[in-house]
């Protein structure tokens, strides 16, 4: 079979394959089997090309053709809004609209949706796309649920109130039944459901949320077929790079760019003068050509002259030098004070404890690098001009904040695909890509995808911040943590504090602990940073689980016991909060995770157990890492232990994977990541220089989820926080040091 | 430019390209093939990993002139027509991908170590493995999935009547 035969094939059976409940389920390996119903990838298709009136009939009115379609045949289209990136949203949002609905999985095809206003906030970020949409996707499912059983209730002539809508059927007592494909056309009549009278289904009668589902697209994923934003194809194509200067903010002066337009698949090249926003369009030389490796190539011949006079100067060596010389100081200003920390540190009765700790820039390596095909047609005349964009990204709709002001376009003149993203962890929620890419479609006159080396992603990355924090803590003469002071040394773009950089009032243990000060002092770089996976929580935890640790030992105690003291009587700081701890909600994780990893039984010589918690975004998380140190102090993670509070699961392989993810990305990123710049310029540059965990250091991940009734939310960041502390207070036991500087491998340490 | 020949998942295929073009771009951008994935460029990640007669190789630094003449398989030619290949299955059935993007290099290395060895241990799969990145962290579950599908492939009996090796990893 030639490879058109295949994807044909292929693509005909992907949906239903792919959406098999069971994960277990062994029998479909031949899809020859389970073609049948002729179902269309959309999915892998531009979406103009699945016109609603392919997909069947629809169901009900304007509310319900946002998100469910349904066919005379049966087959329930759900259309998935938000970006997909590997936090599985693609699978869980559909999920919770099937079950509300009474749908059987089997009969569900998932295609991501259009770019447009009607499918709500389409962006993912912050943990948040399941605290946020929970509702809405189960408003939608009821509300078509509603309108099968008032069109079985027309069709049988029976009461509504008998009718049960399951398994993509409306039954009655009496075993009538008929299915939602018999009811499409009629349900299409019914008055939309007034949302403040639909009633939700118990969580007990679930049979789709809480179980195991593959991802919906992994089966065009294993097969090869195109998906991602780098795999978009448009009819004559160019291909585009572009190369900026590596101190940012350095101005382009001049390049060779006669040299560059005669190298092998090049079609033009030219200087670009940019608009001095790092996240819209810089200075740089773009390259076209008629393949990728042809503008790569061209791009390592390049030989520019950079005015560098406005450019960072940025000097990692001096940031920790500057900062070590502010250990043991209070910060230029106060975030938060309550009791009388001096008091209790002067108090000659209690026992003081200083540390100072240090975390690195860390870059977000997505594997996919940035990328975008861009298509600018000039409009003839009459006509405007307009703009087709392909873009893996976060938001996609932030590419209409360029799209207007830069290039004059309203928002009916752009079309926007929002594409799989390879890997995210708050990298693309920029623009840069995408205007680098409009630039060259717009010179070019042609669609062109445009693509960042690997030295490009991390050269030119928002990177996780770094930082230092100099902790205090006063312990009473029975071991009680009585006092607790963070001065926080962070880092601002353009004066403001940069994402992750900030130590809130809320940090724990500020709310738990009587006598509390937080001050800070911010270091003004030139380097961009950005979110990057549970960002602020992933330095913190370290710094205060692993100080909390170090406290219990000052104090003679077990750690767990003086974790649990500290975290007190259960209560909500801030009641109905769901981004405030709940100290019932962290005992319970913490005892959870110290007991299923068997806290307190003897280790042997050279081995060691280490518990961390850590509450952020809207999770209570509780890690404990057993780990091993050789003489040569070569570091084995065995197991990591995590237990889980996140309310109910909506797929419970998909928070799994999250969870195993997280801490895998924690170890990693602890092992041996390390961004460092000097004279402006980023010193690492591709993988060879920045090393990532490889599977033979990955450790066993046993997870325990509490289902607690409280509102269900995300899971894609907050494992990552409490793997470092764990790992670092698990050294200590196995051998009696401290790790207070990521990464592991700066003390010597390899994974 | 000038004229090689290749066979790519069975089918002969002529590329006219650059004598410095690596397989992998030939692949992407000239055949039109975008399962196999661009990471690194230097041979570190394993995201564009394919089989050359065979052998699991880093397309991204083999140009087409070093295999003129030689046969390529690539992640879009691992299924046996309509018949998945064992891992791309295990791969759906344990839900291995997160993003997704570095799987079909995964799964093309596994692919050939089960050539090899049709029964790894973890250490086998370790050492086999150990070229390829995952950004996600999902080495755990492709371990098992490897596992997973060696039962399929050693099965004499038809798959479905192969019970699931559960806990394997």
């Amino acid at each position: 079979m030639n490879n058109n035969d295949l994807v044909s094939a292929v693509t005909k059976a992907v949906v239903r394959a792919s959406s098999q409940p069971n994960l277990n389920r062994r029998s479909f390996l031949k899809l020859s089997g389970i073609t049948g119903g002729g179902f269309l990838l959309a999915s892998v298709l531009p979406m103009r090309l699945v016109a609603a009136e392919d997909l069947g009939s629809l169901v009900g009115s304007v509310e319900l053709n946002t998100f469910i379609q349904v066919s005379s045949e049966g087959e329930i289209t759900i259309y998935s809004s938000n970006p997909e990136m590997g936090q599985g949203i693609k699978t869980a949002l559909p999920m919770i609209i099937a079950e509300e609905m009474g749908a059987k999985w089997e009969d569900v095809r998932v295609l991501q949706s259009p770019v447009d206003e009607r499918f709500g906030l389409q962006g993912a970020g912050g943990s948040t796309t399941i605290p946020r949409s929970f509702d809405l996707m189960r408003q939608m499912g009821a509300s078509a649920r509603e309108m099968f059983i008032g069109a079985a209730s027309t069709a049988m002539e029976l009461p509504k109130d008998e009718l049960k809508a399951h398994e993509s059927a409306v039954s009655h007592t009496s075993g009538r039944s008929l299915t939602f494909g018999q009811l499409a056309a009629l349900a299409v009549k019914q008055p939309v459901p007034d949302p403040s009278t639909l009633v939700f289904k118990d969580r007990e009668d679930y049979t789709i949320i809480g179980t195991s589902i593959s991802g919906v697209d992994n089966l065009v994923i294993t097969t090869g077929l195109a998906l991602f934003g780098i795999d978009t194809r448009v009819p004559d194509m160019l291909y585009g790079a572009y190369h900026k200067c590596p101190a940012i903010g350095g101005k382009i002066v001049s390049a060779n760019i006669d040299e560059i337009k005669k190298l092998p698949g090049v079609k033009d090249a030219f200087l670009v003068k940019g608009n001095d926003n790092v996240r819209e369009l810089l200075d740089g030389v773009a390259i076209i050509g008629t393949s990728t490796w042809a503008v790569f190539n061209a791009k390592q011949k390049l030989k520019v002259e950079w005015d560098e006079s406005g450019a960072s100067k940025d000097s990692w060596t001096d940031l920790v030098a500057r900062a070590k010389a502010l250990q043991n100081t209070r910060g230029d200003e106060l975030i938060d004070e309550s009791g009388s920390v001096d008091r209790e540190f002067s108090d000659a009765e209690n026992q003081t404890l200083t540390a100072f700790y240090e975390y690195p820039f860390v870059s977000h390596f997505c594997l996919e690098p940035m990328n975008c095909t861009a298509y600018y047609k000039a409009g003839t005349i009459g006509e405007k001009d307009t703009l087709e964009l392909w873009i893996p990204t976060q938001f996609p709709a932030g590419a209409y904040r360029v799209t207007k002001p830069m290039y004059g376009l309203e928002q009916e003149q752009v079309t926007i695909h929002q594409m799989r993203l390879g890997g995210s962890f708050g990298r693309r929620i920029s623009n840069e890509y995408v205007c680098e890419a409009i630039e060259m479609s717009r010179r070019a006159g042609a669609p062109v995808k445009h693509t960042w080396t690997r030295e490009d992603n991390i050269h030119h990355d928002f990177f996780r911040v770094g930082g230092f924090q100099s902790v205090k803590g006063a312990l009473s003469s029975k071991g009680k943590l009585v006092a607790f002071e963070d001065h926080f040394i962070g880092m601002t773009n353009d004066g403001k504090p940069v994402s992750g950089s900030r130590f809130r009032e809320t940090e724990f243990p500020m709310l738990n602990v009587e006598n509390v000060r937080a001050t800070k002092t911010m270091f003004e770089i030139g380097t961009p940073c950005g979110p990057w996976r549970a960002p602020g929580a992933n330095t913190t935890a370290f710094v205060i689980q692993s100080f909390i640790h170090e406290l219990a030992l000052a104090a003679g105690r077990d750690h767990l016991e003086f974790l649990l003291e500290i975290m007190g009587e259960p209560r909500w700081f801030d009641e109905g909060n769901i981004r405030s701890l709940n100290t019932g909600r962290a005992v319970d994780v913490i005892k959870l995770a110290a007991e299923k990893a068997g806290w307190g039984r003897k280790m042997p010589e050279g081995r060691g157990l280490g518990l961390a918690f850590h509450f952020s975004h809207a999770a209570h998380i509780a890690e404990v890492a057993e780990v091993s140190v050789d003489a040569d102090k070569k570091l084995t993670v065995h197991n990591v232990t995590v237990a889980v509070d996140i309310g109910p699961i909506i797929n419970m392989s998909g928070a799994t994977s999250q969870v195993e993810g997280a801490v895998i990305d924690g170890l990693s990123t602890m092992a041996a990541q390390k961004i460092t710049m000097e004279n402006g310029r980023i010193q690492q540059s591709n993988f060879h220089d920045y090393k990532i965990l490889r599977m033979p250091s990955s450790p066993r991940v046993d997870i325990h989820f509490i289902q607690s009734d409280y509102a269900p939310t995300g899971i894609g960041e907050p494992a990552l926080p409490p793997l470092a502390p764990a790992v670092g207070n698990a050294i200590f036991a196995a051998t009696g040091h401290r790790v207070r500087r990521m990464p592991l491998s700066e003390e010597g340490y390899t994974v | 430019m000038t004229r090689y020949q290749l066979k790519v998942n069975g089918e002969n295929r002529e590329l006219d390209v650059d004598s410095q073009m690596p397989l992998l771009w030939a692949l992407r951008d000239v055949l039109g093939l975008v399962g196999t994935k661009y990471g690194c460029g230097i041979a570190q990640c394993g995201a564009c990993t394919v089989h050359v007669n065979g052998t699991p190789t880093r397309s991204c630094l083999v140009r087409v002139s070093d295999i003129s003449g030689q046969s390529v398989r690539t992640i879009e030619g691992l299924a046996q027509g309509t018949d998945l290949h064992p891992l791309q299955q295990a791969w759906i059935d344990l839900g291995v991908p997160q993003c997704g993007y570095c799987q079909a290099g995964q799964i093309m290395s596994a692919a050939a170590l089960l050539e090899e060895k049709p029964t790894p241990t973890d250490a086998d799969i370790d050492a086999a493995m150990a070229g390829n990145y995952c950004r996600c962290g999902t080495y755990n579950r492709i371990r098992k999935a490897i596992h997973s599908a060696a039962t399929y492939f050693n099965a004499a009996t038809p798959p479905s009547s192969v019970s699931p090796k559960e806990d394997v990893a």
